[in-house]
């Protein structure tokens, strides 16, 4: 039985602002079915003791001091905008 | 009204931190657009955020100070969306382990206490700035402010008036104020509101559709919003409409609300863990450190006031709805100043003052010295209470000391019963007509006599004194 559908592909697809053809949507439901089915080896484990967890690494309270450092100036900050005016980064006009 | 009212607020307010929540850039506020900015607040890949601790413990003493159970045990997600003002296409906040949870505030509607829930307090960052360039068609986006910490404060839905809902974050802002975690200004956005509000028929236990009201830019204008859906609501409902799943937002200039878009479904922002940064474990000790730094809290201040200094009711109310009108009255006090007088000045010269200028009391010339001091003044005889709002005004505007005011402008109150004697020997003199009127039972001549000593004097002669002397010197004539 199929673990996602295609409308779900187009779904995650349209979130992700991805645009895909038919063939490739059909590819992918294929490929990311192939994947949860592999991440679903993993419910074979018993896992009736062990606390859940949401990170690899057994690390707690990582943090820093607040203390200003600068880094970037705004020429190296803009660098990589594809465009620019004011100082500012240029995007398509968004109202609300 | 045939339906009661449901209203939900949400309030963002940003931290008070020296750098952003994730790296050490400055959150100054007012810096040339994106020069506060680093690649780890760019969304630059492969960069690591970090948490800065003094963001954490501000958003824990926030929690406290709304009473809110602290998580022994919390962590951070992914809010994913796309939007320019958002550089790594996802937010980091809290989803499912917020810090702060069932918190609550207690509210005066009306001479009513009523308590208001706090569903939850949660730690997340704050987006860029988008501004539009009217007819222009692209926007700009300045990222300085990408990263500033923010809390975001959720009320549980027991707010049933708009008029609770003003008082509700009026009493939020105190708090965030006076735990000195936030500057809670609306102006520049450290502070921001979104409110719902749905209606249901009385008894019915399952809440009405909600819209959702933005860009509301003051206090005043969350109630005016709230009053207008909720009038608009009721109408719909009452014509045998359906509400809309909206979101609207208030204009100011045509007094409504207007329509800016249907929402289509929840909102799918696909959350999950924040990889990159690792989970929170606060212990006691943590709580304990972060507890001991929450100074008196305005209800607590209130109290005091009443029982300390005497004040009415009302006084205490309105001097501590604002941490810095109530530190002011505090230092001003601190001069020998009497509470009560000290109050009457503060809400009435001072706060008209203020109203009419659109000032905060830190920005003004005035001091809480200079204020304690030209109370003093006051009551010790040396000026009248007129020549003070003389020399106030000369405080609020230029500052200074209120002894050497005095002192240079010759406005010490002439208290010299010999001296005054004369003044009102002299007046007399020239007013034969009054004496007769006073004869003949006419009260008001007295008035009159002490207007004419005042005018004589500059407004310096000391009033109470002035009347006995005419008194006295016409019944000797």
């Amino acid at each position: 039985m199929s673990r996602i559908t295609k409308e779900e592909v187009k779904h995650v697809a349209n979130l992700a602002r991805l645009e895909m053809d038919e063939a490739e949507v059909e590819k992918f439901t294929t490929q990311l079915d192939d994947i949860i089915s592999m991440a679903e080896q993993l419910n074979e484990l018993d896992t009736e003791n062990v606390e859940p967890t949401t990170h690899v690494l057994d690390l707690k309270n990582v943090m820093r001091e607040d203390k200003v450092q600068p880094w970037l100036t705004r020429e190296e900050a803009l660098k990589n905008a594809p465009d620019q005016a004011n100082g500012q980064v240029k995007v398509p006009s968004i109202f609300e | 009204m045939n339906f009661e009212t449901i209203i939900g607020l949400e309030v963002h307010s940003e931290l008070k931190t020296n750098t952003k929540i994730f790296c050490n850039c400055s959150t100054n506020f007012g810096a040339p657009p994106n020069t506060n900015v680093c690649p780890i607040c760019l969304g630059h890949p492969g960069v690591l955020p970090v948490m800065n601790e003094q963001a954490v413990d501000f958003a824990m003493r926030a929690a406290m100070a709304l009473n809110c159970e602290i998580a022994e045990d919390t962590k951070f997600d992914r809010k994913n969306y796309f939007y320019p003002d958002n550089p790594k296409a996802y937010q980091i906040s809290q989803y499912d382990k917020p810090i702060g949870e069932n918190g609550w505030i207690d509210i005066e509607v009306n001479g009513k206490t009523k308590r208001i829930g706090i569903t939850r307090l949660h730690l997340e960052e704050d987006a860029g700035k988008l501004t539009h360039v009217d007819g222009e068609n692209h926007s700009l986006v300045d990222f300085n402010r990408q990263g500033t910490p923010l809390v975001e404060i959720v009320s549980e839905p027991d707010i049933r008036t708009p008029e609770e809902a003003y008082a509700y974050l009026e009493k939020l802002k105190a708090i965030l104020q006076y735990t000195e975690v936030s500057d809670c200004k609306m102006e520049e956005g450290s502070l921001r509101c979104d409110a719902n509000l749905s209606l249901r028929p009385y008894g019915q236990e399952e809440f009405g559709t909600k819209t959702e009201l933005k860009n509301l830019n003051s206090f005043a204008n969350v109630q005016k919003g709230l009053q207008y859906e909720e009038v608009r609501q009721e109408k719909e409902l009452l014509a045998g409409n359906v509400i809309g799943q909206e979101t609207r937002r208030y204009d100011e200039a045509g007094k409504k609300t207007i329509l800016m878009r249907v929402k289509e479904g929840s909102d799918d922002y696909r959350y999950f863990p924040e990889p990159d940064l690792v989970r929170l474990a606060i212990n006691k000790e943590w709580m304990d450190r972060v507890r001991a730094d929450i100074p008196e809290l305005p209800d607590a201040r209130r109290e005091r006031y009443v029982k300390e200094y005497d004040l009415p009711e009302y006084d205490a109310m309105v001097l501590t709805q604002s941490k810095k009108m109530s530190d002011f009255f505090e230092v001003a006090i601190g001069q020998g100043a009497d509470p009560k007088q000290t109050s009457n000045w503060l809400m009435g010269e001072v706060s008209a003052y203020l109203n009419a200028n659109y000032k905060e009391i830190d920005e003004v010339a005035l001091t809480p010295e200079g204020l304690g001091k030209l109370i003093s003044l006051i009551e010790k005889g040396t000026i009248s209470s007129k020549i003070a709002k003389k020399v106030f005004k000369d405080l609020i505007e230029k500052g200074g000391d209120p002894e050497q005011i005095v002192k240079d402008k010759g406005l010490v109150q002439i208290s010299d019963e010999g001296e005054l004697r004369s003044i009102v020997s002299g007046i007399l003199d020239e007013n034969e007509q009054s004496i007769e009127d006073y004869k003949n039972g006419k009260d008001r001549a007295i008035g009159f006599l002490v207007g004419q000593v005042m005018k004589a004097t500059k407004g310096k002669a000391n009033p109470p004194m002035v009347n006995k002397l005419i008194v006295e010197e016409m019944d000797k004539r």
